[in-house]
């Protein structure tokens, strides 16, 4: 017996991971396994997960062209300003995500900062439509990657730039050939993190782009709306997802976070 | 974006640079004017040599100065060319490659970064690495080449986009002793076939006067001494030069004054027939003077000189010794430090002075910390210059 366990930590440490594993237990105990085919067949459960990783996928596009130079900047610049822009990308990771749609509403809506003239002046409306999914997602996802990202470009040595500099390459191309190949486990870590974010996200996506099948439907609104009309489709579609996590985990278990 | 290389001759004028570099607390204020060929900063820690060197290569605005490299302006006057612009080559104590590029690639993305297409920039690092002793490890990546390995693979990405200006900054002291000795040879062979200007930092005196045509001397910001090797070791003008070199300095007042000398090499002045007094000179110490056998050339009385004491010409003594040295003082034993079979005695009270010993000496001394000792320093011993 290790010296620092006695048997009281031992209960609390079994309850804790007994109420984390009984859920998911429940979960795969409920499972009708014989016809599991025929609910995953269920229109709602191939929709949303189409939707979901549609979705997802133009998420991710978008978390790397813009979280990654953002990261960079983050990382390097000395401007005093640098450090309150590095706490406000972090905001959304505690803000509770309804709030994040509403304010994404604010800024998009039809009466919105931006939305409004973006409607008044070339007829485009974001809420309510599969880009206002994902807008959600990336809103959630982004911090998640420029958090990890920046971590690692931070302790990449200055002096790696500083020789590339010296060879001829401008900033440009020491971030594509030095800087991100040098930190790709710090960028395949945050893309795994998002990635998990933007899928599971459920509370902005409700309130700014609604739960309308094939359309702003995702996986997790998915699971939300058939809880009442077809449990078993959504048992189904959650067990889907709880394949997916725990493959996710796995990959980055291995791999990046020893 | 191509950067401007002016022609390469034997008459292209070399590095004409004022760097001030204003940290606040720390002051960088160096004017350098060097040859083709390789100059050598060097300093204690902190005294400003890789600044100097970061602010040649642009990394490090200046405050005020300038940089010419032969007729192409670097900075000064409103300009400032990015690193990428100026023909710079950068080797830092660690190697400092690309772990994800292979030997072959990290020598290579100098060329391809200036615009040279992918095989051509292959070839010419595949030749660089040849001229280091590396084109067998060609497809190693860093990780898998020894340190020295690494830094003269280091050396070949640097000189591998044709620099005008070649930049080593302490390029030796991250590496075990042995593996220096080996690449201190590869860098001096390697160096001897660059055209171009080559500024290296050191603090190792050996790096610099095996490498270097020329020292310059940094403390606290400031230039305190330059000249060539050779000068250097004869004429040091700093503290600091002269224990890098390993010699007594003090500075004084030359004096010309009568004394007493003994003519027959005898010992004791006072009670031998055979003495004369005569003019002589002398320097004059704070608290103390040193005699000498000659004027220094090019000073004359009255002025402030420099004098040198090899500690291997201080002869140390217990009891007030019967001796023909001119220079005798009743000193303090400050401290003593060993290298191999031989041990520096610091000595103070009077005069501040080293004396080398053997071990063996300090045994049959028995030399310990504030004890009192006599030394004596033979006037030939001691050499003089104008300060």
């Amino acid at each position: 017996m290790a010296p620092s366990s006695s048997w009281s930590l031992r209960v609390a440490a079994g309850i804790g991971l007994t109420f984390i594993l009984l859920p998911l237990a429940a979960l795969l105990l409920r499972v009708d396994w014989p016809d599991l085919g025929t609910h995953l067949a269920a229109p709602v459960v191939g929709q949303s997960l189409r939707l979901s990783a549609v979705t997802t996928s133009a998420t991710m596009v978008l978390v790397w062209l813009l979280g990654t130079p953002l990261a960079w900047q983050l990382a390097r610049s000395d401007h005093r300003l640098t450090a309150w822009a590095r706490a406000l990308v972090t905001v959304p990771l505690v803000l509770p995500p309804v709030v994040g749609g509403v304010a994404l509403l604010m800024a998009w809506g039809r009466r919105g900062v931006l939305g409004g003239p973006l409607e008044a002046w070339f007829g485009i409306t974001v809420p309510f439509t599969t880009v206002a999914v994902v807008m959600a997602e990336l809103f959630v996802a982004l911090p998640f990657y420029v958090v990890a990202v920046e971590g690692s470009m931070r302790g990449l040595d200055r002096r790696y730039d500083q020789v590339a500099a010296t060879l001829g390459a401008g900033p440009l191309r020491t971030f594509f050939t030095v800087v991100v190949p040098m930190v790709l486990p710090g960028i395949a870590a945050g893309s795994a993190l998002a990635w998990a974010r933007a899928l599971g996200e459920f509370g902005a996506t409700i309130t700014f782009a609604g739960s309308f099948p094939g359309r702003t439907q995702t996986a997790p609104l998915g699971v939300y709306a058939a809880l009442e009309q077809d449990p078993q489709a959504a048992i189904a579609l959650s067990v889907v997802m709880l394949a997916v996590s725990v493959v996710v985990l796995g990959v980055l278990r291995t791999r990046w976070l020893r | 974006m191509t950067p401007v290389h002016p022609p390469r001759s034997s008459f292209a004028p070399a590095l004409d640079a004022h760097l001030v570099v204003d940290r606040g607390d720390f002051v960088l204020d160096v004017e350098l004017q060097t040859p083709l060929g390789v100059t050598a900063l060097l300093g204690p820690n902190g005294s400003g040599k890789t600044t100097a060197l970061t602010a040649l290569a642009g990394l490090t605005p200046l405050t005020r100065g300038h940089v010419d490299r032969g007729p192409a302006r670097w900075s000064g006057d409103g300009v400032h060319l990015a690193p990428e612009r100026r023909g710079v080559g950068l080797v830092l104590a660690e190697p400092m490659l690309f772990p994800h590029l292979t030997l072959l690639d990290n020598v290579a993305f100098g060329p391809r970064s200036r615009g040279m297409p992918r095989a051509a920039a292959r070839d010419r690092a595949r030749e660089e690495l040849a001229r280091v002793g590396l084109e067998q490890l060609a497809r190693r990546r860093p990780g898998e080449v020894s340190s020295g390995q690494a830094q003269r693979a280091a050396l070949a990405r640097a000189l591998a986009t044709d620099p005008e200006l070649l930049l080593l900054d302490e390029p030796l002291s991250a590496l075990d002793p042995d593996t220096r000795t080996r690449t201190r040879a590869d860098l001096a062979r390697r160096l001897r076939d660059y055209p171009g200007v080559t500024v290296l930092t050191s603090h190792d005196p050996l790096d610099a006067l095996t490498l270097a045509d020329q020292l310059v001397f940094l403390e606290a910001g400031r230039v305190t001494q330059t000249g060539t090797p050779a000068d250097v070791v004869a004429r040091p003008r700093t503290a600091y030069v002269a224990s890098l070199v390993g010699l007594n300095l003090l500075s004084g007042t030359l004096v010309r004054e009568r004394c007493v000398t003994s003519v027959a090499g005898t010992t004791d002045v006072t009670h031998r027939s055979r003495t004369s007094v005569d003019e002589g000179w002398t320097v004059r110490l704070a608290g103390s003077s040193l005699v000498l056998a000659e004027p220094p050339a090019g000073a004359g009385p009255g002025e402030q000189v420099w004098a040198t004491v090899n500690p291997e010409a201080v002869a140390l003594f217990t009891a007030r010794p019967t001796t023909s040295a001119r220079n005798l003082w009743q000193l303090r034993v400050d401290s003593v430090t060993v290298t191999g079979q031989r041990a520096r005695v610091h000595l103070g009270g009077g005069v501040d002075l080293v004396a080398e010993v053997t071990l063996g000496a300090v045994a049959a001394l028995g030399i310990t910390r504030g004890q009192q000792l006599w030394a004596a320093v033979k006037a030939t011993e001691i050499h003089t210059y104008p300060a």
